[in-house]
């Protein structure tokens, strides 16, 4: 990971190795939902680099910052899912055998 | 800088002013003619060297405070600048005899309008193409009509929701309500390509006198799935010696005897070898101790997960290879921990997807022979029939989660017009096949902590 901004520190590109799509572009939604951002996008210079450039800029806030925000807000989103995920899963577990001694009385 | 001086040297001034009130034996004369240059002579010491530190502290706090405001300031900002605008209208109101267009009753102030919260959260699918596709995510999208477009956190908590609608060994299918397209789309990539899972790498072939050449052998076991949970292996790097910790061995020897028919061979003919390679692996020095082409420290079985619990193909059935009279295979095989963008064999899923959650609304009332003939128009069945009494009847939509999107219900042009097809943007119906290593509730999870932590490492990175 690089970091490409010349002197005014509220735009910048940030360059990623290894990561693609799956992290660019929830980077972008996470950045886009932040009200600092006046622009941010991503682009994928060559296919076959594993590599991808985020690009930031922000309405006068360290551009370093604010994606850093992003991240934790997108992280912040994962941990949500995860335990609302995993809350439903054991409620659909609690309710299967209910469920199954249902139909199989009705039966 | 200059309006901050003459504050300070202003405020000096009422300060000595009350100091003399205070202590009326003082000479007033000597202190208001001395007060202006002491006052003056002050503020400079003041300004010079407190007063910038301070500055920037407060200065500070005060963006901080805007940050977390942001969003909310600048909808009241926008309504209120969209306010003031009203209002210099509605002076000229009498005289073009139309006030705002924002005082007009069907204008709902900070919030969309219907028709925009119609296009921001659905997909119309018609006749010739779908519109309204793309996903309105700058959060000052609709800044000029005052609505923040901003995702906070805390509401996101509040309208997420997960609901199982089927969970099985191998199946799972969820929908997923509140969250982009763009996160849904990341899960999806990394269950497909980045949750890791063990698979044969490489295989040692002793003996193929097979049909199936050994390439395509190796290639063919390779697919197999292998239950074993890969979180307790570590990836085997370049450098690294294959060990207990990074390899699972297996070895196949099958033969068909001459004057026996022939037979296939399955992959519940591979045997797993706690102990590591049995190949003695062949050294220039002749004198050399013996080593086999892995070493393990301590065998695999002596781990509590895999002991009563021993590693082989989550499916006993796969064919490998057909061998006729006379032939033999005898063969090694290693699995090592991988991903799926390295290769599919690593992918720990069948396949996984979502689709979003279709939507037919009837946009106005269709009866009678109408009603019958859409019934008939749907394949999957979308529509029913309802009975209004007195021999009317009137279409209802009564399972749109079943529509396939084959478009037929809105063909011709009057039923074009009568039919809405329409997507929920924000529901996503997901599901995940697994492959038999982990369970797919768990290939979840697991895949919404891989883009946790790829956010860490970039917090890291930036920090
Ligand atoms: S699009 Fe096809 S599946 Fe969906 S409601 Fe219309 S006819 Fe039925």
């Amino acid at each position: 990971m690089e970091h490409g901004s010349i002197k005014d520190p509220s735009r910048a590109t940030f360059s990623f190795v290894d990561e693609d799509h799956t992290l660019a572009n929830s980077l972008r939604y996470s950045l886009n939902q932040d009200a600092r951002v006046s622009y941010c996008g991503y682009s994928i210079p060559h296919p076959s680099d594993a590599r991808v450039n985020i690009r930031v800029q922000t309405t006068g806030d360290p551009a370093r910052e604010v994606l850093k925000d992003a991240c934790q807000n997108l992280k912040l989103m994962c941990q949500h899912v995860r335990t609302s995920f995993d809350e439903s899963v054991a409620d659909f577990r609690n309710n299967e055998p209910s469920k199954m001694e249902t139909s199989d009385s009705e039966n | 800088m200059v309006h901050t001086g003459f504050n300070i040297i202003i405020k000096a001034l009422f300060l000595f002013r009350a100091f003399a009130r205070q202590n009326p034996d003082l000479n007033p004369s000597s202190v208001v003619g001395f007060s202006p240059f002491l006052g003056a002579l002050l503020a400079t010491i003041h300004y010079c060297l407190v007063a910038p530190k301070f500055r920037r502290e407060s200065n500070d706090s005060i963006d901080q405070i805007q940050e977390a405001t942001m969003s909310e300031e600048e909808s009241s900002s926008n309504s209120g600048s969209d306010e003031s605008m009203s209002e210099d209208e509605r002076r000229e109101a009498p005289k073009n005899d139309f006030s705002s267009i924002w005082d007009l009753p069907d204008v709902p102030k900070g919030q969309l309008p219907p028709h925009l919260t119609r296009q921001k959260t659905r997909v119309f699918c018609k006749a010739d193409a779908p519109t309204h596709t793309d996903n309105v995510q700058y959060s000052g999208a609709y800044a000029s009509i005052g609505v923040d477009n901003s995702l906070q956190i805390d509401f996101f908590r509040k309208n997420f929701r997960v609901e199982v609608i089927k969970l099985d060994k191998d199946v799972m299918e969820f929908d997923m309500i509140g969250i982009d397209a763009a996160i849904a789309n990341a899960f999806r990539r990394i269950l497909i390509s980045e949750v890791p899972t063990m698979a044969i790498e490489k295989v040692l072939i002793a003996n193929n006198t097979s049909l199936v050449q050994d390439e395509v052998l190796a290639h063919r076991l390779g697919l197999i799935p292998i239950s074993a949970d890969p979180r307790l292996f570590e990836y085997l790097s370049a450098n690294d010696t294959p060990n207990e910790k990074n390899t699972i061995v297996f070895k196949l020897h099958v033969h068909c005897k001459r004057g026996e028919p022939r037979r296939s061979v399955y992959s519940e003919e591979l045997q797993w070898l706690p102990n590591g390679s049995g190949f003695a692996k062949e050294s220039e020095r002749s004198d050399a101790k013996s080593s086999t082409y892995t070493s393990f420290n301590c065998s695999q079985d002596s781990v509590p997960e895999f002991s009563n619990n021993p590693i082989r193909p989550t499916d006993d059935k796969i064919i490998l290879a057909k061998l006729g009279p006379g032939q033999e295979i005898e063969l090694e095989a290693h699995a090592v921990k991988g991903m799926g963008k390295a290769h599919a064999k690593w992918s720990p899923v069948g396949t996984a997807w979502y689709r979003m959650l279709p939507e037919v609304v009837l946009e106005e009332n269709v009866v009678g022979e109408d009603a019958e003939e859409l019934k008939r128009k749907c394949p999957v069945n979308v529509f029913d029939i309802e009975d209004m009494g007195n021999g009317k009847k009137r279409a209802t939509v009564a399972r749109p989660r079943a529509c396939t999107l084959c478009r037929e219900c809105i063909r011709g042009e009057k039923w074009e017009k009568r039919v809405s097809l329409l997507r929920v943007k924000d529901h996503f119906i997901f599901t995940i096949e697994s492959t038999g290593q982990l369970p797919p509730e768990v290939l979840f999870t697991e895949a919404v902590k891989i883009l946790e932590d790829k956010c860490q490492r970039v917090i890291d990175e930036l920090s």
